[in-house]
């Protein structure tokens, strides 16, 4: 088991060094560099190539592809244009919100998307299952952004509630219990709206998963043993069924990233996303880097989450 | 004689197709005795494994008619709560494809473990664990301390299914049903599978419904034998007269239709046409009749019954007195002619 998970993380290493190559290279093809636009207009031409030089834009790529790493392994992502200050302090506040966004997100995800798999599963061809997989249609059919909006509008406008806006309410003291409170109040909704989408892919793995479980001749054995349906389902299809949950797990992260940028604009969440969107709207590059940087790792550690999560559940896999 | 230990009465299972019902079981009487091997033997669709199916009480949309009755108690149709406390205890079963048979993602002690702790609730954990060591044994798996903790995909075939023979027997069943045990296994493990059955049975005293479409296996382990076709019994008799004198049509294309090597015949009896599925069965008139067109329609009963030609061997239909093989040269003869 440990053996897999080491030889798991091996794997892992390159994958986050190729990321960041191709990170840093597709940024250098971005027009315009850090001076663009960030200086007075009457600044003459060899002054700006002179700062050019200092800044080492000139230098090749692999020196400064170099010099970034360098900079990122002792902590610094650089400095935003924008903001005028390092990008890690601007990043971090905002990793922590998006953090807990995606958290409650995974939790309303899984927390509705297991209990109405397993029914429209097991009860499959019934009224109730129906009803479930008609859900899973619409939840497929509607895009995110509009279905954020009208929760936004029903339940934060016209019924008031939840709050419209913001990660906290303003003047609660910090790490008081009204804090944790406020903050909470301010993700259900947001956190909800993702959920409520995002987990029809869920559903639906998990059902077709049950139903195709359910006729395994193993199923028969267990019923010849004398086990109760409830043994039955609790013991040999649940467990069985849960593997592509599991390795859909990564890709599920993926989707939340996604996710969590349209809601964190339409609900004003100071988040990762709504920072990742206004950066490349004012070409804010370092702080665009470090976020596509940020989130692809995401996405790598998403995808060893899974494997480890599958190679617990599934004993052929840790083997091989 | 005392009371058979399994008395089947006019078991009738059928399937929803459509609006309607179909019955792949039809009116099927049957008893199985202590200590007694009974081999259902049929082509594939003949419904042996719905008679099976039906006794165990694991079809999941079936009706079932007629009577089950197991040391006197009727079982047929009763709540799957109460039917769980006979199977896997004193009703028990072993199942086809060893491959599949098992659930992955559970070591093999812990499925043969599920059994004991759903009869015996009092048994603590290191007696039952001590038991299972000593079945695996008994089902001679090698390194049973090794296997216990194993998964099944880690066992071949063979031994996946001493496994499923040990959950089959851990309560020492009263009757055990094999569903053809050796079909998904090569042959020399077959024999193995098999003396390992029939010893089991020795020491239980259980009886054991053997469903094969394999006639090699029934000669080896019945001692009576019921033909099935087309969810009927054609012929029911001990199995040395069966083999030695059979009767019916159906049971006598199906003993020519085994390559024999001391009797090098130039072509292999084939029975013709294939088992009508269940919606477009006939339901009146003798059922093998379409796959003897040969014969004069005279020779079939209107309503075909089982009757008893001697002692212990029944018939169904009176076709059988006038039965012949068709003369397959001459037919092919035929057709050459035909031909140029």
């Amino acid at each position: 088991m440990w053996k897999f998970i080491v030889r798991r993380l091996l794997i892992t290493s390159p994958q986050i060094i190729f990321l960041s190559l191709l990170v840093f290279v597709l940024a250098s093809f971005m027009p315009g560099d850090a001076l663009t636009g960030a200086i007075g207009p009457d600044v003459k031409a060899e002054r700006l190539a002179e700062l050019r030089e200092e800044l080492g834009f000139n230098d090749p790529w692999y020196i400064q592809y170099k010099d970034w790493v360098a900079g990122i392994l002792q902590g610094s992502l650089g400095e935003s244009f924008q903001y005028k200050m390092d990008v890690e302090d601007l990043i971090w506040q905002r990793v922590i919100n998006t953090f807990w966004l995606s958290l409650v997100s995974v939790i309303f995800i899984y927390a509705i998307g297991l209990p109405l798999g397993i029914l429209s599963g097991r009860y499959n061809d019934t009224l109730l299952d129906q009803l479930i997989t008609g859900y899973t249609y619409i939840g497929f059919a509607t895009p995110i952004f509009i279905f954020g909006l009208v929760a936004l509008w029903i339940f934060g406008y016209i019924l008031g509630w939840f709050p419209t806006g913001g990660s906290v309410d303003p003047g609660v003291e910090s790490g008081s219990i009204e804090y944790i409170l406020s903050k909470l109040q301010h993700l259900l909704l947001p956190g909800l709206s993702i959920a409520l989408i995002g987990t029809v892919s869920t559903v639906q793995y998990l059902r077709s998963e049950i139903i195709d479980t359910k006729q395994k001749d193993f199923i028969l054995t267990a019923r010849a043993k004398g086990a109760s349906e409830r043994r039955v389902y609790n013991r040999h299809i649940f467990r069985n069924s849960i593997l592509p949950i599991a390795a859909f797990f990564g890709y599920e992260i993926i989707n939340l990233i996604n996710g969590t940028i349209f809601i964190e604009q339409i609900f004003s969440y100071p988040g990762m996303g709504q920072l990742f969107l206004d950066s490349i709207v004012i070409r804010d590059y370092t702080v665009v880097t470090a976020l596509v940087l940020l989130t692809g790792i995401g996405a790598i550690v998403g995808a060893l989450l899974s494997d480890i999560i599958l190679s617990l559940v599934d004993p052929r896999i840790r083997i091989k | 004689m005392s009371n058979p230990l399994l008395e089947i009465k006019n078991l009738k299972t059928s399937f929803r197709i459509g609006e309607e019902y179909y019955a792949a079981v039809d009116d099927v009487s049957l008893n199985v005795n202590e200590n007694e091997v009974l081999a259902i033997v049929g082509e594939s669709g003949s419904g042996k494994s719905a008679l099976a199916f039906s006794v165990m009480g694991l079809h999941n949309r079936a009706k079932i008619e007629g009577e089950i009755n197991f040391k006197g108690r009727n079982i047929a149709n009763i709540p799957t709560k109460e039917m769980n406390k006979f199977r896997g205890n004193e009703l028990s079963m072993i199942f086809q494809d060893p491959l599949t048979a098992l659930n992955p993602l559970m070591e093999v002690g812990r499925q043969i473990d599920e059994v004991l702790i759903l009869h015996n609730k009092n048994m603590p954990k290191s007696k039952r664990k001590k038991y299972i060591i000593e079945l695996l044994e008994r089902v001679e798996i090698p390194r049973p301390q090794h296997v216990y903790n194993q998964f099944p995909h880690e066992l071949s075939g063979g031994m996946r299914q001493r496994v499923i023979i040990a959950i089959a027997i851990a309560n020492q069943p009263e009757l055990l049903i094999a569903d053809e045990p050796t079909t998904a296994l090569d042959v020399t493990i077959q024999a193995q599978i098999l003396d390992l059955i029939r010893e089991l049975k020795d020491d239980l005293g259980s009886g054991v419904i053997l469903i094969t479409h394999d006639l090699g296996v029934v000669a080896e382990m019945a001692d009576r034998v019921a033909v099935m076709y087309a969810g009927e019994i054609v012929e029911v008799a001990d199995v040395d007269t069966l083999f030695s004198d059979p009767q019916h049509p159906y049971t006598r294309s199906l003993l020519s239709s085994i390559p024999l090597l001391d009797d090098v015949q130039d072509k292999l009896h084939v029975i013709h046409g294939i088992v009508p599925s269940l919606k477009n069965l006939p339901r009146t008139g003798c059922r093998f009749s379409s796959r003897i067109p040969w014969m004069d329609e005279d020779v079939h009963e209107e309503n075909p019954e089982l009757s008893e030609v001697s002692p212990g061997h029944f018939v169904r239909c009176t076709c059988y007195k006038h039965f012949y093989f068709p003369d397959e040269n001459k037919e092919e003869q035929d057709h050459d002619t035909t031909k140029s």
